[in-house]
Protein backbone atom coordinates (compact mmCIF):
# COMPACT_ATOMS: atom_id res chain seq x y z
CA UNK A 1 0.00 0.00 0.00
CA UNK A 2 1.14 3.30 -0.54
CA UNK A 3 0.87 6.02 1.64
CA UNK A 4 -0.50 9.09 -0.26
CA UNK A 5 2.34 12.54 0.74
CA UNK A 6 -0.03 15.80 1.41
CA UNK A 7 1.92 18.62 0.97
CA UNK A 8 2.53 20.72 3.98
CA UNK A 9 0.62 24.35 3.07
CA UNK A 10 -2.06 23.88 0.77
CA UNK A 11 -3.59 26.52 -1.68
CA UNK A 12 -6.05 25.80 -3.21
CA UNK A 13 -6.47 25.49 -7.07
CA UNK A 14 -10.01 25.02 -8.44
CA UNK A 15 -8.80 24.93 -12.30
CA UNK A 16 -7.34 20.81 -11.48
CA UNK A 17 -11.05 20.37 -9.91
CA UNK A 18 -12.96 21.92 -12.40
CA UNK A 19 -10.95 19.86 -15.24
CA UNK A 20 -12.12 16.82 -13.17
CA UNK A 21 -15.78 17.82 -13.10
CA UNK A 22 -15.84 18.48 -17.04
CA UNK A 23 -14.26 15.33 -17.68
CA UNK A 24 -16.26 13.14 -15.98
CA UNK A 25 -19.47 15.37 -15.92
CA UNK A 26 -20.35 15.18 -12.71
CA UNK A 27 -20.58 18.43 -9.76
CA UNK A 28 -17.47 17.37 -7.34
CA UNK A 29 -18.27 20.95 -5.55
CA UNK A 30 -21.71 19.86 -4.50
CA UNK A 31 -20.21 17.39 -1.59
CA UNK A 32 -20.91 18.93 1.93
CA UNK A 33 -18.40 15.71 3.14
CA UNK A 34 -21.52 13.66 5.03
CA UNK A 35 -19.22 10.51 4.79
CA UNK A 36 -21.82 8.51 2.42
CA UNK A 37 -20.01 6.82 0.30
CA UNK A 38 -17.16 6.35 2.71
CA UNK A 39 -19.30 4.38 5.47
CA UNK A 40 -21.17 2.25 2.35
CA UNK A 41 -18.10 2.02 0.51
CA UNK A 42 -16.83 -2.13 0.96
CA UNK A 43 -13.12 -1.61 0.13
CA UNK A 44 -12.30 1.15 2.33
CA UNK A 45 -9.90 -1.54 4.68
CA UNK A 46 -7.62 -1.31 1.44
CA UNK A 47 -7.67 2.25 0.52
CA UNK A 48 -5.46 5.09 1.83
CA UNK A 49 -7.40 7.78 1.08
CA UNK A 50 -11.04 6.87 1.62
CA UNK A 51 -13.99 7.66 -0.88
CA UNK A 52 -14.83 11.39 1.30
CA UNK A 53 -11.28 12.33 1.46
CA UNK A 54 -9.93 11.29 -2.20
CA UNK A 55 -13.09 13.81 -3.03
CA UNK A 56 -11.97 16.27 -0.39
CA UNK A 57 -8.34 16.84 -1.95
CA UNK A 58 -9.75 17.28 -5.70
CA UNK A 59 -12.00 20.13 -4.73
CA UNK A 60 -8.46 21.58 -3.21
CA UNK A 61 -6.95 20.74 -6.55
CA UNK A 62 -4.77 17.67 -5.41
CA UNK A 63 -5.29 15.71 -8.56
CA UNK A 64 -2.10 14.28 -8.61
CA UNK A 65 -2.11 13.01 -5.08
CA UNK A 66 -5.29 11.13 -5.61
CA UNK A 67 -4.04 9.96 -9.31
CA UNK A 68 -0.99 8.04 -7.21
CA UNK A 69 -3.45 6.42 -4.95
CA UNK A 70 -4.16 3.59 -4.00
CA UNK A 71 -8.12 4.27 -4.05
CA UNK A 72 -8.60 4.67 -7.41
CA UNK A 73 -7.54 0.95 -8.27
CA UNK A 74 -8.65 -0.54 -5.21
CA UNK A 75 -12.11 0.98 -5.69
CA UNK A 76 -14.29 -2.05 -7.55
CA UNK A 77 -16.64 0.12 -9.23
CA UNK A 78 -19.44 -1.36 -7.17
CA UNK A 79 -22.05 1.86 -7.39
CA UNK A 80 -22.79 2.05 -3.88
CA UNK A 81 -21.29 5.07 -3.25
CA UNK A 82 -23.04 6.63 -6.57
CA UNK A 83 -26.39 5.11 -5.48
CA UNK A 84 -26.00 6.60 -1.69
CA UNK A 85 -24.59 10.21 -2.47
CA UNK A 86 -27.57 12.82 -1.10
CA UNK A 87 -25.71 15.17 -3.77
CA UNK A 88 -26.21 12.81 -6.83
CA UNK A 89 -22.84 12.88 -7.56
CA UNK A 90 -21.42 9.35 -9.60
CA UNK A 91 -18.83 8.66 -7.49
CA UNK A 92 -18.33 5.53 -9.53
CA UNK A 93 -17.78 7.92 -12.80
CA UNK A 94 -15.21 10.31 -10.88
CA UNK A 95 -13.20 7.03 -10.35
CA UNK A 96 -13.19 6.68 -14.01
CA UNK A 97 -12.49 9.85 -15.16
CA UNK A 98 -9.28 9.32 -12.44
CA UNK A 99 -8.49 6.20 -14.03
CA UNK A 100 -8.05 7.29 -17.70
CA UNK A 101 -6.57 10.31 -16.84
CA UNK A 102 -3.76 8.57 -14.86
CA UNK A 103 -3.15 6.25 -17.70
CA UNK A 104 -3.16 9.11 -20.08
CA UNK A 105 -0.96 10.76 -17.68
CA UNK A 106 0.97 8.14 -17.76
CA UNK A 107 1.11 8.50 -13.53
CA UNK A 108 2.79 5.16 -12.10
CA UNK A 109 -0.41 3.39 -10.95
CA UNK A 110 0.07 2.28 -7.39
CA UNK A 111 -1.57 -1.52 -7.77
CA UNK A 112 0.10 -1.65 -10.94
CA UNK A 113 -2.25 -5.36 -11.41
CA UNK A 114 -5.16 -3.38 -11.81
CA UNK A 115 -4.62 -1.45 -15.19
CA UNK A 116 -2.35 -4.58 -16.09
CA UNK A 117 -6.00 -6.59 -15.86
CA UNK A 118 -7.94 -4.49 -17.37
CA UNK A 119 -5.00 -3.89 -20.58
CA UNK A 120 -5.08 -7.89 -20.91
CA UNK A 121 -9.11 -7.71 -21.07
CA UNK A 122 -9.60 -5.11 -23.51
CA UNK A 123 -6.40 -6.78 -25.74
CA UNK A 124 -8.58 -10.07 -25.81
CA UNK A 125 -11.41 -7.96 -27.06
CA UNK A 126 -9.40 -5.28 -29.33
CA UNK A 127 -8.10 -9.42 -31.10
CA UNK A 128 -11.73 -11.26 -31.19
CA UNK A 129 -14.41 -8.89 -30.42
CA UNK A 130 -14.96 -11.24 -27.45
CA UNK A 131 -12.60 -11.72 -24.45
CA UNK A 132 -11.38 -15.34 -24.70
CA UNK A 133 -10.85 -16.02 -21.31
CA UNK A 134 -8.15 -18.49 -20.89
CA UNK A 135 -5.55 -16.10 -23.55
CA UNK A 136 -6.98 -13.13 -21.04
CA UNK A 137 -5.94 -15.01 -18.42
CA UNK A 138 -2.77 -16.38 -19.58
CA UNK A 139 -1.51 -12.60 -20.74
CA UNK A 140 -2.22 -10.94 -17.36
CA UNK A 141 -0.29 -13.64 -15.31
CA UNK A 142 2.32 -13.61 -17.68
CA UNK A 143 2.70 -9.42 -17.57
CA UNK A 144 2.08 -9.42 -13.81
CA UNK A 145 3.92 -12.36 -12.20
CA UNK A 146 5.63 -13.26 -15.42
CA UNK A 147 6.47 -17.17 -16.04
CA UNK A 148 6.61 -18.06 -12.36
CA UNK A 149 3.38 -16.85 -11.73
CA UNK A 150 2.01 -18.98 -14.82
CA UNK A 151 3.36 -21.92 -13.71
CA UNK A 152 1.60 -21.24 -9.83
CA UNK A 153 -1.71 -21.35 -12.10
CA UNK A 154 -1.49 -24.67 -13.20
CA UNK A 155 -3.38 -26.47 -10.95
CA UNK A 156 -6.27 -24.21 -11.36
CA UNK A 157 -5.89 -24.17 -14.96
CA UNK A 158 -5.99 -27.56 -14.73
CA UNK A 159 -9.11 -27.52 -12.82
CA UNK A 160 -11.06 -25.03 -15.00
CA UNK A 161 -9.86 -27.90 -17.61
CA UNK A 162 -11.45 -30.75 -16.25
CA UNK A 163 -14.75 -29.35 -15.93
CA UNK A 164 -15.07 -28.24 -19.16
CA UNK A 165 -14.43 -24.76 -18.65
CA UNK A 166 -11.01 -24.05 -20.91
CA UNK A 167 -12.27 -22.76 -24.30
CA UNK A 168 -8.94 -23.71 -26.59
CA UNK A 169 -9.86 -21.26 -29.59
CA UNK A 170 -10.77 -18.10 -29.90
CA UNK A 171 -14.02 -16.72 -30.34
CA UNK A 172 -14.56 -15.74 -34.00
CA UNK A 173 -16.86 -12.51 -35.00
CA UNK A 174 -18.23 -11.31 -38.36
CA UNK A 175 -17.98 -7.91 -37.11
CA UNK A 176 -13.89 -8.30 -36.34
CA UNK A 177 -13.29 -5.14 -38.05
CA UNK A 178 -16.06 -2.94 -36.54
CA UNK A 179 -14.31 -3.55 -33.31
CA UNK A 180 -10.87 -2.86 -34.28
CA UNK A 181 -12.40 0.37 -35.48
CA UNK A 182 -13.68 1.36 -32.46
CA UNK A 183 -10.60 1.11 -30.76
CA UNK A 184 -8.69 3.13 -33.31
CA UNK A 185 -11.33 5.58 -32.96
CA UNK A 186 -11.50 5.45 -28.59
CA UNK A 187 -7.60 6.14 -29.11
CA UNK A 188 -7.12 2.46 -27.28
CA UNK A 189 -4.27 0.04 -28.04
CA UNK A 190 -5.66 -2.70 -25.46
CA UNK B 1 -44.46 -19.77 -26.84
CA UNK B 2 -42.63 -16.29 -26.07
CA UNK B 3 -39.72 -15.28 -27.99
CA UNK B 4 -36.79 -13.13 -26.80
CA UNK B 5 -33.43 -11.81 -28.20
CA UNK B 6 -30.65 -13.21 -25.67
CA UNK B 7 -27.19 -11.88 -24.91
CA UNK B 8 -24.74 -14.57 -22.88
CA UNK B 9 -21.79 -12.59 -22.76
CA UNK B 10 -18.79 -13.82 -22.97
CA UNK B 11 -18.47 -15.74 -19.50
CA UNK B 12 -21.42 -17.64 -20.35
CA UNK B 13 -19.51 -19.27 -23.47
CA UNK B 14 -16.59 -20.13 -21.16
CA UNK B 15 -16.52 -20.44 -17.26
CA UNK B 16 -19.85 -19.80 -16.92
CA UNK B 17 -21.29 -23.05 -19.05
CA UNK B 18 -23.51 -23.94 -17.01
CA UNK B 19 -25.00 -20.83 -16.51
CA UNK B 20 -25.85 -21.08 -20.19
CA UNK B 21 -26.67 -24.45 -20.32
CA UNK B 22 -29.44 -25.01 -17.40
CA UNK B 23 -30.61 -21.16 -19.00
CA UNK B 24 -31.55 -22.50 -21.95
CA UNK B 25 -32.80 -25.86 -20.30
CA UNK B 26 -35.18 -23.88 -18.04
CA UNK B 27 -35.94 -21.78 -20.94
CA UNK B 28 -37.20 -24.38 -23.09
CA UNK B 29 -39.21 -25.46 -20.54
CA UNK B 30 -41.01 -22.32 -19.96
CA UNK B 31 -42.09 -21.94 -23.36
CA UNK B 32 -39.60 -18.96 -23.79
CA UNK B 33 -37.32 -19.31 -27.11
CA UNK B 34 -33.81 -17.58 -26.57
CA UNK B 35 -32.82 -15.80 -29.46
CA UNK B 36 -29.10 -15.68 -29.34
CA UNK B 37 -28.44 -11.99 -30.69
CA UNK B 38 -26.44 -12.71 -33.82
CA UNK B 39 -22.83 -11.74 -33.73
CA UNK B 40 -23.09 -9.91 -30.50
CA UNK B 41 -19.51 -8.47 -28.97
CA UNK B 42 -18.15 -8.25 -25.27
CA UNK B 43 -20.22 -5.38 -23.70
CA UNK B 44 -16.48 -4.21 -22.05
CA UNK B 45 -17.17 -4.71 -18.87
CA UNK B 46 -15.09 -2.84 -15.72
CA UNK B 47 -12.33 -2.62 -18.16
CA UNK B 48 -13.51 -0.54 -21.16
CA UNK B 49 -15.35 2.16 -18.64
CA UNK B 50 -12.01 2.03 -16.61
CA UNK B 51 -10.34 3.02 -19.92
CA UNK B 52 -12.06 5.18 -22.18
CA UNK B 53 -15.61 6.53 -22.25
CA UNK B 54 -15.80 6.09 -26.05
CA UNK B 55 -15.12 2.32 -26.50
CA UNK B 56 -17.23 2.09 -23.04
CA UNK B 57 -20.11 3.11 -25.00
CA UNK B 58 -19.03 2.12 -28.54
CA UNK B 59 -18.80 -2.11 -27.51
CA UNK B 60 -22.31 -1.52 -25.94
CA UNK B 61 -23.90 0.23 -29.16
CA UNK B 62 -23.02 -2.51 -31.51
CA UNK B 63 -25.05 -5.13 -29.39
CA UNK B 64 -28.46 -2.71 -28.63
CA UNK B 65 -28.02 -1.73 -32.53
CA UNK B 66 -28.07 -5.56 -33.65
CA UNK B 67 -30.85 -6.05 -30.63
CA UNK B 68 -33.00 -3.01 -31.93
CA UNK B 69 -33.21 -4.21 -35.38
CA UNK B 70 -34.41 -7.90 -34.16
CA UNK B 71 -36.65 -5.93 -32.03
CA UNK B 72 -37.61 -8.36 -29.43
CA UNK B 73 -36.95 -7.94 -25.35
CA UNK B 74 -33.22 -7.98 -24.91
CA UNK B 75 -32.79 -10.85 -21.93
CA UNK B 76 -28.98 -10.99 -20.05
CA UNK B 77 -28.54 -13.19 -17.40
CA UNK B 78 -24.70 -11.49 -16.54
CA UNK B 79 -25.24 -8.69 -14.23
CA UNK B 80 -21.83 -7.38 -15.86
CA UNK B 81 -23.51 -7.32 -19.54
CA UNK B 82 -26.46 -5.75 -18.33
CA UNK B 83 -25.30 -2.78 -16.66
CA UNK B 84 -23.43 -1.82 -18.99
CA UNK B 85 -26.02 -2.84 -21.63
CA UNK B 86 -28.36 -0.30 -20.04
CA UNK B 87 -25.92 2.15 -19.07
CA UNK B 88 -25.31 2.30 -22.57
CA UNK B 89 -29.00 2.71 -23.38
CA UNK B 90 -29.89 5.28 -21.31
CA UNK B 91 -26.67 7.22 -22.56
CA UNK B 92 -27.62 6.93 -26.17
CA UNK B 93 -31.39 7.85 -25.78
CA UNK B 94 -30.15 10.83 -23.95
CA UNK B 95 -27.93 12.03 -26.29
CA UNK B 96 -29.50 15.13 -28.88
CA UNK B 97 -26.66 15.81 -31.10
CA UNK B 98 -27.93 13.15 -33.06
CA UNK B 99 -31.85 14.02 -33.17
CA UNK B 100 -33.44 14.08 -36.08
CA UNK B 101 -30.58 12.11 -38.23
CA UNK B 102 -30.39 8.46 -39.27
CA UNK B 103 -28.15 8.10 -36.60
CA UNK B 104 -30.70 8.69 -33.74
CA UNK B 105 -31.05 5.41 -31.45
CA UNK B 106 -34.44 4.36 -31.33
CA UNK B 107 -34.16 1.25 -29.62
CA UNK B 108 -38.32 -0.05 -29.03
CA UNK B 109 -37.52 -2.82 -26.77
CA UNK B 110 -36.15 -3.81 -22.99
CA UNK B 111 -33.31 -4.79 -21.73
CA UNK B 112 -33.94 -7.11 -19.10
CA UNK B 113 -31.75 -9.21 -16.08
CA UNK B 114 -32.97 -12.99 -16.63
CA UNK B 115 -34.05 -13.36 -13.43
CA UNK B 116 -36.45 -10.23 -13.43
CA UNK B 117 -37.41 -11.40 -16.76
CA UNK B 118 -38.43 -14.98 -15.50
CA UNK B 119 -40.47 -13.47 -12.89
CA UNK B 120 -41.97 -10.83 -14.32
CA UNK B 121 -42.76 -12.01 -17.51
CA UNK B 122 -43.18 -15.65 -17.53
CA UNK B 123 -44.35 -15.03 -14.26
CA UNK B 124 -45.04 -17.31 -11.12
CA UNK B 125 -47.79 -19.72 -12.93
CA UNK B 126 -45.81 -21.03 -15.53
CA UNK B 127 -43.17 -21.72 -13.29
CA UNK B 128 -45.19 -23.32 -10.72
CA UNK B 129 -46.70 -25.96 -13.71
CA UNK B 130 -43.45 -27.18 -14.27
CA UNK B 131 -42.06 -27.99 -10.88
CA UNK B 132 -42.20 -31.45 -10.50
CA UNK B 133 -39.93 -31.99 -7.30
CA UNK B 134 -40.03 -29.23 -4.96
CA UNK B 135 -36.78 -27.96 -3.08
CA UNK B 136 -38.27 -28.66 0.23
CA UNK B 137 -35.23 -28.63 3.08
CA UNK B 138 -32.79 -26.81 0.75
CA UNK B 139 -32.15 -23.56 2.94
CA UNK B 140 -30.06 -20.66 0.87
CA UNK B 141 -29.90 -16.99 0.52
CA UNK B 142 -29.70 -15.52 -2.87
CA UNK B 143 -27.53 -13.29 -3.83
CA UNK B 144 -27.05 -10.30 -6.12
CA UNK B 145 -23.96 -8.50 -5.92
CA UNK B 146 -23.74 -5.18 -7.37
CA UNK B 147 -25.34 -4.55 -10.72
CA UNK B 148 -28.39 -6.35 -10.94
CA UNK B 149 -29.38 -3.06 -8.86
CA UNK B 150 -27.33 -0.80 -8.74
CA UNK B 151 -26.98 2.35 -9.79
CA UNK B 152 -30.78 2.89 -9.89
CA UNK B 153 -30.47 5.22 -13.13
CA UNK B 154 -29.42 2.61 -14.89
CA UNK B 155 -31.51 -0.11 -13.46
CA UNK B 156 -34.81 1.77 -12.44
CA UNK B 157 -34.83 -0.28 -9.23
CA UNK B 158 -36.78 1.07 -6.88
CA UNK B 159 -35.07 -0.75 -3.86
CA UNK B 160 -31.83 -1.60 -4.91
CA UNK B 161 -30.78 -3.12 -1.11
CA UNK B 162 -33.23 -5.53 -1.64
CA UNK B 163 -34.37 -7.19 -4.66
CA UNK B 164 -36.76 -9.91 -4.71
CA UNK B 165 -36.57 -11.56 -8.24
CA UNK B 166 -34.61 -14.47 -7.32
CA UNK B 167 -36.07 -15.05 -3.85
CA UNK B 168 -39.12 -15.16 -5.60
CA UNK B 169 -37.96 -17.36 -7.98
CA UNK B 170 -36.03 -19.62 -5.32
CA UNK B 171 -39.46 -19.48 -3.40
CA UNK B 172 -41.59 -20.89 -6.29
CA UNK B 173 -39.45 -23.78 -6.60
CA UNK B 174 -40.14 -24.88 -2.83
CA UNK B 175 -36.82 -23.94 -1.09
CA UNK B 176 -36.60 -22.68 2.21
CA UNK B 177 -35.18 -18.84 1.53
CA UNK B 178 -33.46 -17.34 3.82
CA UNK B 179 -33.25 -13.57 5.15
CA UNK B 180 -29.67 -11.97 4.85
CA UNK B 181 -28.59 -8.57 4.98
CA UNK B 182 -26.29 -9.07 2.11
CA UNK B 183 -27.78 -9.30 -0.79
CA UNK B 184 -25.99 -6.60 -2.58
CA UNK B 185 -22.83 -6.62 -0.91
CA UNK B 186 -19.40 -6.23 -3.50
CA UNK B 187 -17.71 -9.75 -3.90
CA UNK B 188 -14.64 -7.73 -4.99
CA UNK B 189 -15.31 -8.48 -9.02
CA UNK B 190 -12.13 -8.49 -10.88
CA UNK B 191 -9.76 -7.73 -7.75
CA UNK B 192 -9.53 -11.67 -7.72
CA UNK B 193 -7.29 -11.69 -10.09
CA UNK B 194 -5.11 -8.30 -9.84
CA UNK B 195 -6.05 -7.62 -5.83
CA UNK B 196 -6.69 -11.51 -4.50
CA UNK B 197 -6.05 -10.43 -0.28
CA UNK B 198 -8.86 -8.12 -0.70
CA UNK B 199 -11.06 -10.04 -2.95
CA UNK B 200 -10.46 -12.42 -0.63
CA UNK B 201 -11.68 -10.42 2.39
CA UNK B 202 -14.86 -9.50 0.77
CA UNK B 203 -15.79 -13.16 -0.05
CA UNK B 204 -14.91 -14.36 3.20
CA UNK B 205 -17.42 -11.99 4.87
CA UNK B 206 -20.51 -13.31 2.31
CA UNK B 207 -19.92 -16.86 3.10
CA UNK B 208 -19.74 -16.36 6.83
CA UNK B 209 -22.81 -14.65 6.76
CA UNK B 210 -24.64 -16.58 4.79
CA UNK B 211 -24.45 -19.49 7.15
CA UNK B 212 -25.22 -17.12 9.99
CA UNK B 213 -28.64 -16.44 7.68
CA UNK B 214 -28.85 -21.07 7.86
CA UNK B 215 -28.15 -21.02 4.32
CA UNK B 216 -26.61 -25.09 3.19
CA UNK B 217 -26.04 -22.73 -0.25
CA UNK B 218 -25.68 -19.51 -2.22
CA UNK B 219 -27.78 -18.77 -5.11
CA UNK B 220 -26.15 -16.63 -7.79
CA UNK B 221 -27.35 -14.73 -10.68
CA UNK B 222 -23.92 -13.36 -12.18
CA UNK B 223 -21.37 -15.15 -13.27
CA UNK B 224 -18.33 -13.17 -11.88
CA UNK B 225 -20.02 -13.65 -8.65
CA UNK B 226 -20.86 -17.34 -8.82
CA UNK B 227 -17.12 -17.94 -10.01
CA UNK B 228 -15.50 -15.77 -6.98
CA UNK B 229 -17.21 -17.41 -4.66
CA UNK B 230 -16.90 -20.93 -5.88
CA UNK B 231 -12.99 -20.80 -6.53
CA UNK B 232 -11.89 -18.58 -3.76
CA UNK B 233 -12.91 -21.07 -1.09
CA UNK B 234 -10.31 -23.07 -0.96
CA UNK B 235 -7.45 -19.84 -0.82
CA UNK B 236 -9.35 -18.77 1.75
CA UNK B 237 -9.82 -22.06 4.12
CA UNK B 238 -5.79 -22.41 2.89
CA UNK B 239 -5.09 -19.27 5.01
CA UNK B 240 -7.30 -18.37 7.48
CA UNK B 241 -7.79 -21.63 8.86
CA UNK B 242 -11.08 -21.90 8.64
CA UNK B 243 -12.72 -24.73 6.14
CA UNK B 244 -15.23 -23.56 3.79
CA UNK B 245 -17.33 -25.81 1.29
CA UNK B 246 -20.49 -23.76 0.12
CA UNK B 247 -22.29 -24.61 -2.72
CA UNK B 248 -22.49 -21.45 -5.12
CA UNK B 249 -25.58 -22.25 -7.38
CA UNK B 250 -27.43 -20.66 -10.22
CA UNK B 251 -30.33 -20.02 -10.07
CA UNK B 252 -31.07 -21.57 -13.12
CA UNK B 253 -29.54 -24.21 -12.02
CA UNK B 254 -32.46 -25.23 -8.71
CA UNK B 255 -35.05 -24.18 -11.39
CA UNK B 256 -33.93 -26.84 -13.37
CA UNK B 257 -33.54 -29.24 -10.96
CA UNK B 258 -36.66 -28.65 -9.56
CA UNK B 259 -38.41 -29.12 -13.05
CA UNK B 260 -36.34 -32.70 -13.04
CA UNK B 261 -34.25 -31.68 -15.64
CA UNK B 262 -31.94 -34.70 -16.85
CA UNK B 263 -28.60 -32.42 -17.31
CA UNK B 264 -28.43 -31.11 -13.66
CA UNK B 265 -25.51 -33.50 -12.63
CA UNK B 266 -23.63 -32.10 -16.21
CA UNK B 267 -24.07 -28.74 -14.61
CA UNK B 268 -22.96 -29.15 -11.12
CA UNK B 269 -19.58 -31.46 -12.13
CA UNK B 270 -18.75 -28.13 -13.57
CA UNK B 271 -18.35 -26.15 -9.99
CA UNK B 272 -15.13 -26.47 -7.83
CA UNK B 273 -17.47 -26.56 -4.76
CA UNK B 274 -19.49 -29.69 -5.67
CA UNK B 275 -22.83 -29.18 -4.74
CA UNK B 276 -23.80 -33.06 -5.32
CA UNK B 277 -23.14 -34.16 -1.69
CA UNK B 278 -25.60 -31.34 -0.17
CA UNK B 279 -28.17 -31.85 -2.76
CA UNK B 280 -28.39 -36.11 -2.46
CA UNK B 281 -27.84 -35.48 1.81
CA UNK B 282 -31.24 -33.25 1.33
CA UNK B 283 -32.75 -36.22 -1.01
CA UNK B 284 -32.99 -34.15 -3.95
CA UNK B 285 -30.50 -35.62 -6.39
Amino acid sequence: MSIVQLPQEIIPNPSQRKMVEELSGERISACFQCEKCTNGCPVTFAMDLVPHIAIRLLHLGLVDEVLRSDTIWVCASCETCATRCPNNINITRVMDTLRQLAQREGVRPSQRNVPLFHSAFLSSIRRHGRVHETEMAVDFTLKSEGIRGLLKQVSTGLAMFTRGKIKLLPPRLRGKRQIKDMFKKAGVKG
Amino acid sequence: MVEVSYYPGCSLHGVAREYNESTEAVSEKLGVNLAELEDWNCCGASSAHATSNELALALPERNLRLASQVGMDLIVPCAACYSRLRAAEKELLADTTTEGSADKYQGGFEVKHLADFFWEDVGEDTILGQVTRPLGGLSLVCYYGCLITRPPRVTDVTDPDNPESMDNLMKTVGADVRAWSYKTDCCGAGHILTLPRVAQRMIQKLLDMAQEAGADCIVSGCPMCQSNLDRAQEDISRETGKKYSVPILYFTELMGLAFGDPEVGKWFSRHIVDPRPLLKQKGLL
